[in-house]
């Protein structure tokens, strides 16, 4: 096995309230490695929102550490429950965003802008403005503002929660489709156990608050995955073994 | 652009109309209400022995130095204020009480302590402006998604850029909004200046025309301030227009 790109140790979260604080997360510790795909499962209101605040550096954790194989600030991307983008910005200008932040010269972000537009299939629309794009291209767009830059870690915040049903389905083969084509590490939160399942190399299962990892399961199903391995026996067996560990 | 003008074009028409058929057909007489012919031929002579545009230019300059002012130190303190919650409770008391006197009643103070030429002007200008921009850089800064800022976050950003780059795009709708209002009341500033004391600018031919019984020469001031109001009014338009397209419905 390779080493670990991340190595997460006894992360505690209390977020400070009227009566002695809200303890988010309780003693949380893994290990990422290397163009692993990791779901963190769990009902809401354990903490999985936090644990990704935590790993892109927008809040501290209480106490507990991580840190990155390198050693340094990892660079991150980050996919949120709603697209986040800018309504001001055009397709292509939303995309080009983590280039712009870190000063990258005009040409190659013109080109990397270009080949994320071909790798998420818009084409005809790299001029367009948000408010003329369905949820499922909004994510999208969403998902190539946070691969353009290449980041160390994605992390995925429930990306496909406000997504209708088909367009989910869809997107999850996206989303491993692209995963497969960038080779990153990826951490992404979700409540769906099919969604984990469907895209996950390992899913952590989380407990109610305060969420501490209950269980840490790999995912042996083989890749490509499609729409009917969700009839297989081993599908389903490990479905049901999930669905217990969620109370 | 012919269809959009055709209404305000008749309507146009048919006040001049009116109000030439009242004063051509009662007996009120010129120099309480004159016709618009009268005030046409007035507004020509003072346009060709050049006291009209002189006069306009002078209120115009007087505007346009205090909105820069206003605006800008509107603009600073709104946004100092939109960040910080305890600043804004300390100094909102007083930011409101200010806005409880009229300009009216320290007007003939700021003449006092500034002198009766432009810089008084100025001033009076800018701290009439001063707060519906201030408002409105407050509450466009604090409408600006919190989400932006998260994604900001986690790409390392400096404060500069999410400045740049989420700030200022995502709170200019409101605060060209506050502008608008701003650049109409700008305009009430300078003559509210200019009448308390003044050797030059609109304000004091309006009052000149007032004391000589020239009211034709009052009309033709209150006509200029008009068109000035309206012309900073469709400045303000155009920015929006060129900065806020992407609000604009689809099919527009």
């Amino acid at each position: 096995m390779h080493t670990p790109i991340l190595t997460i140790r006894n992360i505690n979260t209390v977020f400070p309230d009227e009566n002695g604080g809200l303890r988010a997360l309780r003693d949380v510790s893994f290990d990422v490695h290397p163009r692993e795909f990791i779901c963190v499962l769990g009902p809401s209101g354990s903490g999985k929102t936090t644990l990704l605040r935590i790993l892109a550096g927008l809040i501290k954790p209480t106490s507990g550490s991580f840190t990155f194989g390198h050693g340094e600030q990892p660079s991150i991307g980050m996919v949120f429950q709603q697209a986040n983008l800018m309504p001001w910005r055009t397709v292509t200008e939303n995309i080009k965003l983590p280039l712009e932040v870190k000063q990258m010269d005009e040409k190659s972000t013109r080109e990397k802008t270009k080949e994320m537009i071909e790798l998420i299939g818009l084409d005809g629309f790299a001029e367009t403005l948000p408010r003329d794009l369905s949820g499922g291209m909004a994510q999208r767009v969403a998902i190539a503002r946070a691969l353009i830059h290449n980041p160390d870690l994605l992390l995925l915040d429930e990306p496909f929660g406000s997504l209708d049903a088909l367009t989910r389905e869809r997107m999850w083969t996206e989303l491993s489709r692209i995963w497969q084509a960038r080779q990153q590490t990826v951490i992404m939160v979700t409540h769906s156990i099919n969604e984990s399942l469907f895209l996950a190399d390992r899913v952590l299962v989380l407990t109610r608050r305060p969420g501490t990892i209950k269980m840490d399961m790999e995912v042996d199903l083989p890749r490509p995955r499609n729409d009917d391995m969700r009839y297989t026996p081993h599908f389903g067996k490990l479905a049901r073994k999930l669905r217990e560990a969620i109370e | 652009m012919m269809k959009k003008l055709t209404p305000i074009l008749l309507s146009t028409l048919t006040f001049l109309l009116g109000w030439h058929l009242i004063t051509r057909y009662s007996d009120i007489p010129n120099f309480i209400l004159p016709s618009p012919l009268s005030v046409w031929n007035r507004f020509l002579k003072s346009v060709n022995d050049g006291s009209l545009p002189y006069h306009t230019w002078i209120t115009l300059i007087e505007i346009v130095l205090g909105l820069v002012v206003g605006v800008l130190f509107a603009t600073v303190v709104g946004y100092i204020l939109a960040k910080s919650r305890s600043l804004e409770k300390v100094l909102s008391p007083y930011l409101v009480a200010s806005q409880a006197i009229p300009v009216v009643a320290i007007a003939p103070l700021l003449v006092i302590w500034l002198g009766d030429g432009i810089l008084s002007k100025v001033i009076i200008c800018a701290l009439i402006v001063f707060f519906p921009v201030l408002v409105n850089t407050i509450v466009g800064v604090r409408a600006v998604p919190s989400a932006l800022y998260d994604l900001m976050g986690s790409l390392h950003a400096s404060r500069v850029q999410t400045l740049w780059k989420v700030e200022v795009p995502a709170s200019l709708p409101v605060f060209l909004g506050g502008l608008r209002i701003g650049a109409t009341l700008s305009v009430i500033g300078a003559i509210v200046g200019e009448l308390v004391s003044a050797e030059q600018g609109l304000g004091f031919l309006l009052q000149l025309g007032d004391f000589q019984y020239d009211t034709p020469m009052v009309f033709v001031a209150v006509f200029m301030l008009i068109a000035l109001a309206l012309m900073l009014y469709g400045v303000v338009r155009l920015l929006e227009n060129k900065f806020l397209k992407w609000q604009e419905r689809s099919n527009v």
